[in-house]
C-alpha cells in the first residue's frame, strides 16, 4: 500500500454543522487504512489551481470512509461545500504526520478552539474515557462535534466567547483544576500558546496541530514553511505538510 | 506508438518530460507515487552552495489560474546534495539536471566544477529566481550579465549547460542570444513572472516576502509567445515550461519551438500529470501520424 494516494472518493453522507461548517463523509477505500489521527488530506477543487488542505476529522477504518469537517474560508472551500452526497472528491491523502498517540491509558487534555476540534476527534477516540476535551467556541451557535467527542465516552468541557453555553471566557481559563498526563491541541495562536506555556509548566508533553498556506501537500514545493527549533537551540524551516502538521510544542515557535 | 525520446546536448531523455525545479525536491515525495522513471528528466530542487534557510512565511498564495511562491531557494546546500540525494535519484532510470543558484560568480563556477565530478546528467544554471536578494535573477536580467556567468560557468561544467531564463526582461531573445553565445548547450524558459497579492483586510501582501513568482495556467500563453521567440533567435535546444498543464499544452508548446517541456505547478493539483501528459501526447503523435515527438519542435505553421 502506497504512503499516500490520489482517489476520486464518493461522497456518502453531508451535512451542514453550522452557518459556515460541514461535515462531509467519503468512500476513501485504501486511503482510509492508511490514515492515523491528526494526519489531512488536499482536495481538488475545481477551477482552482491549488487542493486545499482539509484535516482528517475521522477515520472509518472498517467501512474505508474520511470524515472531513470543515469551514468555508473563501472561494476553495465554498466550491467544496458546494459538493452532495454521490458526488466524488479528488482526495490526496493521508498526508503529513499526525499525533504520536504514546500509551492510550495516559490521561490526554485535548484542547481546541472552534476549526481545531475536528482534527483532534479521532486521536480523542482512542482515549476514550481517558481524554477530557476542553473546546472554546465563538457562541453556542458555532458548537460543533460535541456529541462526537461525548459518544467517545471523553469527559467535555465548553465555553464561549459570549456566554451563551458553558464557561464565559476563554478555555484556558478552564484548565487550572485538571490532571493530565499530555495535551494535543489545534486552535488560534493565542490559544496553542497559553496551552502549551501549561504543559511546559506542568512538565507534560504537548502536541498542537497547526496550519499554513500549502502548495503541494508532500514535502516537494517548501511552501508552507514553519519555524522549528533544531537539536542545537537553532532556528530553521520545517514544513507543515511533511513535519507536521502535527509537532511537539515545544519545537515550535508559537 | 510514436517515439517520444528526445537527444538535448546529449543527453537522452525517453520522454519530453521534464519536472521542474523547486516543484518536485529531489524526487522523494512523488516516488511514493509511482516510479520516476516515468519521467524524461528531473530538475532538482535549486541548490546553493551553502545550505540556505529560505524565506518566512506565507511563502504561497494562489492567484487566478495559477499561484505565487516565494520560497527563497531554501535547500541543503549543493554538498548535501551530492552526498545524500544524488545517488539515490541515478537509481530511478531517469535523467537528472542539476539546478544550481548562487550569491556570486564564484558560487556557480564553484557549484559547476563540483557537479562536473557527479553523475548529473545536465546543469541547469539558475539566473532568474525572482525571490532571492542575491542568487540569481542580477545576473539574469541583462545580456552582459547572462554572457558573463555563462561564460565564467562555461569554464568550469564539464556537463551539458542549461541556462534558465528570467520573463521579468524586456527582450528574452536577445537574452537567450547571450547565452548562447557564452557557451550555454540549452536554454530553458520562462522561470516565473514577479508577481504581488495584497490582503484588503490586513493591507499587508499576502506573502511575506512581498513579492513571489506567478506560475500556472495564467503564465502559459506568455511561455509560447517566449519559446517561439527565442527558437527563432538561437540555435540551441529550448526547453520549455510554464503553466503546462495537459498534453495539449505540451504539444502546444514543442510547436512553438520546445525541445522538451517542463511540468512544475500541474503537480500540485495533480501529481500524475506527468503520466497523463505522456500518454495524451502519444495518442496525439498516433493520431496525427508523426512518427517522433522531436518533430513537433518549431512546427508550428507561421501565418
Amino acid at each position: 500500500m502506497k504512503k499516500y494516494d490520489v482517489r476520486s472518493c464518493t461522497i456518502l453522507r453531508k451535512n451542514r454543522l453550522t452557518g459556515d461548517i460541514y461535515d462531509v463523509t467519503v468512500e476513501a477505500g485504501l486511503l482510509a487504512e492508511a490514515a492515523r489521527p491528526g494526519q489531512f488530506a488536499q482536495i481538488a477543487v475545481p477551477g482552482k489551481t491549488l487542493r486545499r488542505p482539509i484535516s482528517i476529522c475521522e477515520i472509518g477504518a472498517a467501512e474505508h470512509t474520511l470524515r472531513f469537517v470543515f469551514q468555508v474560508r473563501g472561494e476553495g472551500t465554498a466550491i467544496l461545500a458546494g459538493f452532495e452526497p454521490g458526488e466524488a472528491l479528488d482526495v490526496l491523502a493521508p498526508l503529513g504526520h499526525g499525533f504520536e498517540l504514546g500509551d492510550t491509558s495516559r490521561r490526554v487534555l485535548f484542547v481546541g478552539g472552534g476549526i481545531g476540534l475536528p482534527p483532534l476527534l479521532a486521536a480523542a477516540r482512542t482515549f476514550g474515557a481517558n481524554a477530557s476535551v476542553v473546546a472554546g467556541f465563538r457562541s453556542r451557535d458555532a458548537v460543533i462535534l460535541r456529541d462526537d467527542f461525548e459518544a467517545c465516552g471523553c469527559h467535555m468541557m465548553i465555553a464561549t466567547d459570549d456566554g451563551s453555553l458553558g464557561h464565559h471566557g476563554l478555555v484556558t481559563e478552564l484548565l487550572s483544576g485538571l490532571a493530565f498526563d499530555a495535551v494535543f491541541a489545534c486552535g488560534p495562536l493565542p490559544m496553542l500558546r497559553a496551552v502549551s506555556a501549561l504543559a511546559a509548566e506542568r512538565g507534560v508533553p504537548c502536541q498542537v496541530s497547526m496550519e499554513e498556506r500549502m502548495a503541494c501537500g508532500i514535502g516537494a514545493c517548501l511552501g508552507c514553511a514553519v519555524s522549528l527549533r533544531g537539536p542545537d537551540g537553532a532556528e530553521r524551516y520545517g514544513h507543515v505538510c511533511k513535519d507536521g502538521p502535527v509537532f511537539d510544542s515545544s519545537i515550535l515557535f508559537l | 506508438m510514436a517515439n517520444l525520446n528526445v537527444s538535448i546536448a546529449g543527453v537522452e531523455f525517453k520522454n519530453p518530460l521534464i519536472a521542474a525545479s523547486g516543484t518536485f525536491g529531489f524526487g522523494h515525495e512523488f516516488s511514493e507515487l509511482y516510479p520516476l522513471s516515468a519521467l524524461g528528466g528531473i530538475s532538482c530542487k535549486g541548490v546553493t552552495l551553502e545550505e540556505r534557510p529560505g524565506n518566512p512565511p506565507p511563502r504561497i498564495a494562489e492567484t487566478p489560474a495559477g499561484m505565487l511562491n516565494s520560497v527563497g531557494l531554501q535547500n541543503p546546500g549543493v554538498d548535501h546534495f551530492i552526498r545524500d540525494d544524488l545517488p539515490w535519484l541515478k537509481r530511478q532510470g531517469t535523467e537528472v539536471i542539476a539546478n544550481i543558484a548562487g550569491n556570486t560568480l564564484e558560487d556557480y563556477c564553484s557549484m559547476a566544477e563540483k557537479l562536473s565530478e557527479t553523475a548529473v546528467d545536465m546543469v541547469e544554471l539558475n539566473i532568474s529566481c525572482p525571490n532571492v536578494k542575491q542568487g540569481g535573477v542580477q545576473f539574469g536580467t541583462s545580456c552582459a550579465g547572462v554572457e558573463g556567468i555563462t561564460a565564467a560557468v562555461r569554464k568550469y561544467c564539464r556537463k551539458p549547460l542549461m541556462v534558465k531564463l528570467s520573463p521579468n526582461v524586456a527582450d528574452i531573445a536577445e537574452i537567450a542570444a547571450a547565452a548562447e553565445s557564452a557557451g550555454a548547450d540549452v536554454v530553458s524558459l520562462i522561470n516565473t513572472l514577479t508577481g504581488m497579492r495584497i490582503d484588503i483586510r490586513t493591507r499587508r501582501p499576502v506573502l511575506r516576502n512581498n513579492t513571489g513568482g506567478l506560475s500556472g495556467p495564467a503564465v502559459f500563453p506568455v511561455a509560447v509567445r517566449m519559446v517561439r521567440q527565442v527558437f527563432r533567435r538561437v540555435k540551441i535546444p529550448v526547453v520549455g515550461m510554464g503553466g503546462v498543464s495537459s498534453w495539449s499544452d505540451a504539444a502546444e508548446l514543442m510547436l512553438a519551438g520546445a525541445s522538451a517541456v517542463q511540468i512544475g505547478t500541474v503537480l500540485f493539483r495533480d501529481p500524475y500529470a506527468p503520466l497523463k501528459i505522456t500518454e495524451g501526447l502519444n495518442r496525439y503523435l498516433d493520431e496525427n501520424g508523426v512518427k517522433n515527438v522531436s518533430e513537433l519542435t518549431g512546427a508550428m505553421r507561421e501565418w
